[in-house]
């Protein structure tokens, strides 16, 4: 452990609410300056996380335990590893870029909207760095209310269907979640919430089965999976551009996180026994998601579409059981966060202008800001998955894990990528070189520097991950081959008596799965890309 | 016959409550109407007094009156709830009722009365005992459900509450004279004895338990006996309903509590079915009418049916037939740590309502929050706390309160009744988000603009503060208000 005892992530997590406090003193004008500063320190504390991280173990790292409650026994207890530690960078780069977008759509209540902000950053962060089951509800279900209220003040016209819509499909799927976290306690027997520990008990098969599907509810309405996906759209459309974005960047991934921290650890079995229902569902997603994105005239129901298409590649990487599915799959989130991100982004921005969401007010808007349409085209072609673009590398990687897994499940994945190409091309085509809408064409303005520094950052990431992933691989190795290892025991135990060896197999004997010499292929052949 | 000294010291705190309620009825007409004021800090005084020697005397068990009475740690936590309780009414009436004209000192005459019957209540090893508690209770209530004498849905309120109160009380009494015959006593110990020998087929008992349960399920407002709640609550000055809904739902379940274990305790396998159906029943049917409500104190009415059947799984685990000791000694404590965590949580929403104006009456319909987020930042944000905490969002109390109901469920191994809540829970959560809504999305019309205003005197600011500062504290840092009940806890 590298982090020298000082408490990081307790810092990362406090630092916003105590902005929070700051914005309750200053006067409401500059609350956005307070926000701002503040988020903006949150990702700079954020940093050392990430210089300091040690990539060689997968155990937890930055660890931080007090005592919250004495019997049962609950801790405040934070960590990171590999697959939390990219999520956590993600939201601290993220927020400052929201209040950004917010700076001058934001008119009215601008104090609470940057408190909302603020409190729903720590929840977030609290989300992804919790050691302690029953802490990672509390701030799973904290995040509710400032995104609620986000959505149903600063939203759009159709707003309070929309928040409350989100509100109760995300309360009623995290219902079964408290129940499998209790019942988890009581049968561990160790008088503790720990993760940790939790993970290192077994239970029994038909138990396992249960639990799977109380997580499943909880995590498969975050991410949101088909059939359970009808408020993303709603949620999106309506939520002002900030808003948006961290749902669709930060939000989409707790889900799915979810999966990879609880599913898969603490509950192998159930996870091989029904592995095939949820690759289903995500090949569905990836098709459905992508054919209602084709249907779309407004651009961020368009996104919001697309957005089910890809996080369905995500639900099938991790689902897949491999390393390189999941590696995919953690890389797919990250990537999915900076892509939809930028380009939510994207639409909040001429939105400014035009004060429409419709592409048919939107188009040809090549002439009058090119700029901007350049960095709408980055943004699109990454969504594509271009190669040499982000996207590109997780889509391989998870139709790579597909690939072993099943060829069959990998091809219908891969018509996803086609369809993806399919439908933002044509929206490029009629956004950004169709026939000016002449009726707007006096609002329209190139971007200015503030906007483009909002959407710089993004598309350098969008190259670095393109071109140069290994830093980002290289955190999540040790941490997805701990996981990967712990499926691989259960898969030889299930086969064990058929197989040869007739002695009870340790974890000793388990074969390493292949992932090390793929990786070694994969590195070289990204280097003369970087030259 | 003389009384020992020593039995009256353990009844000191009744007896400070008692002489000041009656020091207080002597003082009213005699003090010029401008001082009223003095009589509330008065009792609220008094009050600050019993919390001292209660929590003084906190722990040991101590019985009085040849076992009539007994003050344990389980009294002692009642009794020190139902202070906070009745001092933060009392702080919250000194402005509420010069707003409503009707500022008489009778008032906290009646309030501290009525706390007295409560502290009976909680207290009495005796059924007679518990009865005259309930009794004194309810009459002093009778009398503040009336308390706006000129307005008919006052009145309404207060005769609605005596009619259907009596009738219940009439039917525990019926309860207790069965049971007097059976056991040849009124006194837990001995009704405990008596179960034991007669066995649990005892028709007689059976009888008299059935009775017993339907009695207390009217005091604490559990469907089917919840008919007369929503329209007392509504009806009653809203610093009364407060009361009502907190303070007498705590000490009734406080007393059945005790009656249940201390004396039916050996027909757990008898009672503990129908409290389980009594439970879900009150899960539901609280839940489901409180979504169509408009008028936000009948909301709240049926959202306390709706808590008082969360409380009520406490009593089911405490009553499962096959759990050790341990866990249902976990069911009670998670039934008094809820009702602690809903007695903040309620009065502050009430609060809430009482000091919302709209013309000169209260501001009562959902229509009067509309915008309030507009005008009155820090009181839409206050409420929006105690809706999303009894909704049972985190990082709230509401939510501790719940988790540990729920743990104590799972551990009886009632996993499905850990479902069945936490499902209601959810539905909860859409009317109580119907006010933050209201309150945060809609814009008020111009003529409610200048209409609707906060009454917000000194003191019930200081009741808001108090109520907030419970449900935050305890939602992030439960644990002294946690080892508190499970230490408090019936064995």
């Amino acid at each position: 452990m590298s982090s020298g005892g000082f408490p990081w992530l307790t810092l990362v997590v406090i630092l916003p609410l105590l902005g929070v406090a700051a914005i309750f003193l200053v006067e409401e004008a500059l609350a956005k300056w307070v926000a701002l500063g503040v988020s903006s320190l949150v990702f700079l504390v954020s940093l050392p996380l990430w210089v300091l991280f040690d990539e060689s173990t997968p155990a937890m790292q930055f660890v931080e335990t007090h005592q919250w409650i004495a019997s049962p026994s609950i801790n405040y207890a934070v960590g990171v590893d590999g697959i939390s530690l990219p999520l956590v960078l993600l939201t601290t780069l993220l927020t400052p870029l929201c209040v950004l977008v917010s700076w001058t759509s934001i008119q009215t209540r601008a104090r609470e909207f940057m408190i909302s902000l603020l409190v729903m950053e720590t929840a977030t962060l609290g989300v992804f760095v919790s050691l302690d089951f029953v802490l990672f509800y509390v701030f799973w279900e904290t995040m509710l209310i400032p995104m609620y209220l986000l959505i149903g003040i600063w939203g759009g016209p159709n707003r309070v269907y929309a928040a409350i819509k989100f509100f109760l499909y995300t309360l009623a799927g995290s219902i079964l979640l408290l129940v499998a976290i209790i019942v988890l306690y009581f049968y561990a027997g160790q008088d503790s919430f720990d993760i940790r520990t939790l993970s290192n008990a077994e239970y029994p098969p038909w138990l396992q089965a249960w639990l799977f599907w109380a997580f499943f509810a909880a995590f498969a309405v975050k991410v949101p999976m088909f059939p359970f996906h009808t408020w993303l759209p709603d949620a999106h459309v309506e939520a002002p551009t900030a808003g948006s974005v961290i749902l669709a960047s930060v939000l989409l991934k707790f889900g799915a996180y979810g999966f990879l921290r609880f599913s898969l650890p603490m509950l192998p079995d159930a996870t091989q026994r029904f592995t095939s229902v949820v690759l289903f569902l995500s090949v569905v997603a990836i098709i459905y998601g992508a054919y209602m994105a084709f249907a779309q005239a407004d651009l961020k129901k368009l996104i919001a579409y697309s957005s089910v298409s890809h996080m369905g590649f995500v639900t099938l990487g991790i689902f897949v059981l491999n390393a390189q599915g999941i590696e995919g799959a953690i890389l797919q989130m990250v990537n999915h966060g900076i892509t939809t991100g930028a380009l939510f982004l994207c639409v909040g921005i001429v939105y400014e202008r035009t004060h429409s969401r419709e592409i048919v007010d939107n188009s040809g808007l090549a002439a009058s800001m090119p700029v901007y349409a350049t960095f709408l085209v980055i943004f699109a072609l990454s969504s594509v998955g271009l190669p040499g673009m982000n996207s590109f590398v997780g889509e391989f990687f998870v139709l790579v894990g597909a690939f072993m897994w099943n060829k069959a499940v990998a091809t219908l994945a891969a018509l996803g990528v086609i369809l993806a190409a399919a439908y933002i091309l044509w929206m490029l085509q009629r956004v950004v070189y169709g026939t000016p809408a002449q009726h707007m064409a006096s609002k329209l303005y190139d971007m200015n520097w503030c906007e483009i520094g909002m959407l710089a950052p993004l598309a350098f990431l969008v190259f670095w991950i393109g071109l140069y992933p290994k830093p980002l691989l290289d955190v999540m190795h040790a941490s997805v081959d701990h996981l990967v290892q712990k499926q691989a025991k259960v898969m030889v135990v299930e086969t064990g008596p058929s197989s040869f060896s007739p002695m009870p197999i340790t974890s000793d004997e388990v074969s390493p799965p292949p992932r090390l010499e793929r990786a070694g292929v994969r590195v070289k052949s990204m280097e003369p890309e970087t030259r | 016959m003389m009384i020992p000294l020593a039995d009256l010291v353990t009844i000191l705190p009744e007896i400070i409550v008692v002489s000041v309620a009656c020091l207080l009825f002597v003082l009213d007409p005699i003090t010029p109407s401008n001082r009223k004021d003095l009589l509330a800090w008065m009792s609220v005084a008094a009050l600050a007094v019993c919390f001292i020697v209660t929590a003084g005397s906190m722990g040991d068990r101590v019985s009085a009156f040849s076992d009539l009475v007994v003050v344990d740690g389980y009294a002692s936590f009642w009794k020190l709830l139902l202070y906070v309780v009745s001092g933060m009414t009392i702080l919250l009436s000194i402005g509420y009722l010069k707003e409503e004209r009707i500022d008489l000192a009778e008032f906290y005459g009646f309030v501290l009365l009525s706390l007295t019957g409560m502290m009976i209540m909680v207290s009495g090893a005796d059924l007679l005992v518990i009865y005259l508690g309930i009794e004194l209770m309810s009459i002093s209530l009778y009398v503040l459900a009336g308390f706006k004498r000129f307005e008919a849905r006052s009145i309404e309120s207060s005769a609605k509450y005596f009619i259907l109160g009596a009738f219940s009380s009439g039917l525990l009494l019926y309860g207790i004279s069965l049971i007097f015959g059976a056991a040849g006593s009124t006194r837990l110990v001995e009704i405990a004895a008596a179960v034991d020998a007669r066995g649990l087929d005892d028709s007689l008992i059976l009888i008299a338990l059935t009775l017993v349960i339907v009695g207390f399920g009217f005091k604490v407002a559990a469907v089917p006996f919840h008919m007369w709640t929503p329209d007392v609550y509504q009806g009653a000055p809203t610093s009364v309903t407060a009361f009502m809904a907190v303070a007498s739902k705590a000490a009734s379940f406080g007393a059945f509590l005790r009656v249940m274990l201390e004396g039916f305790g050996g027909m757990k396998p008898n009672w503990s079915g129908l409290i389980l159906g009594v439970c879900i029943l009150t899960l539901i049917l609280g839940n489901l009418v409180a979504i169509v409500q408009t008028n936000v104190k009948r909301m709240l009415a049926y959202s306390s049916i709706a808590h008082a059947g969360y409380a009520l799984i406490g009593l089911v685990v405490a009553g499962w037939v096959g759990t050790e000791a341990g866990v249902s000694a976990k069911g009670v404590s998670s039934m008094m740590l809820y009702l602690a965590v809903y007695s903040f949580m309620t009065l502050g929403a009430f609060s809430m309502v009482a000091i919302l104006r709209r013309g000169g009456e209260e501001g009562e319909d959902l229509d009067d929050f509309t915008g309030l987020a507009k005008r009155h930042k820090g009181a839409a944000f206050l409420m929006l706390l105690f809706m999303v905490s009894l909704a049972g969002i985190p990082p709230t109390a509401g939510f501790i309160g719940k988790f540990y109901l729920f743990m104590a469920a799972v551990n009886a191994g009632l996993t499905w009744l850990a479902v069945v809540g936490l499902i209601f829970a959810a539905v909860s959560a859409f009317y109580y988000l119907r006010i933050v809504m209201v309150m945060y999305m809609r814009e008020p019309s111009p003529e409610q603009e200048g209409e609707t205003r906060l009454a917000l005197s000194p003191t019930a600011t200081v009741v808001l503060a108090l109520a907030a500062a419970g449900v935050v504290i305890f939602g992030i840092y439960p644990w002294p208000l946690v080892s508190l009940t499970a230490s408090a806890s019936l064995p």
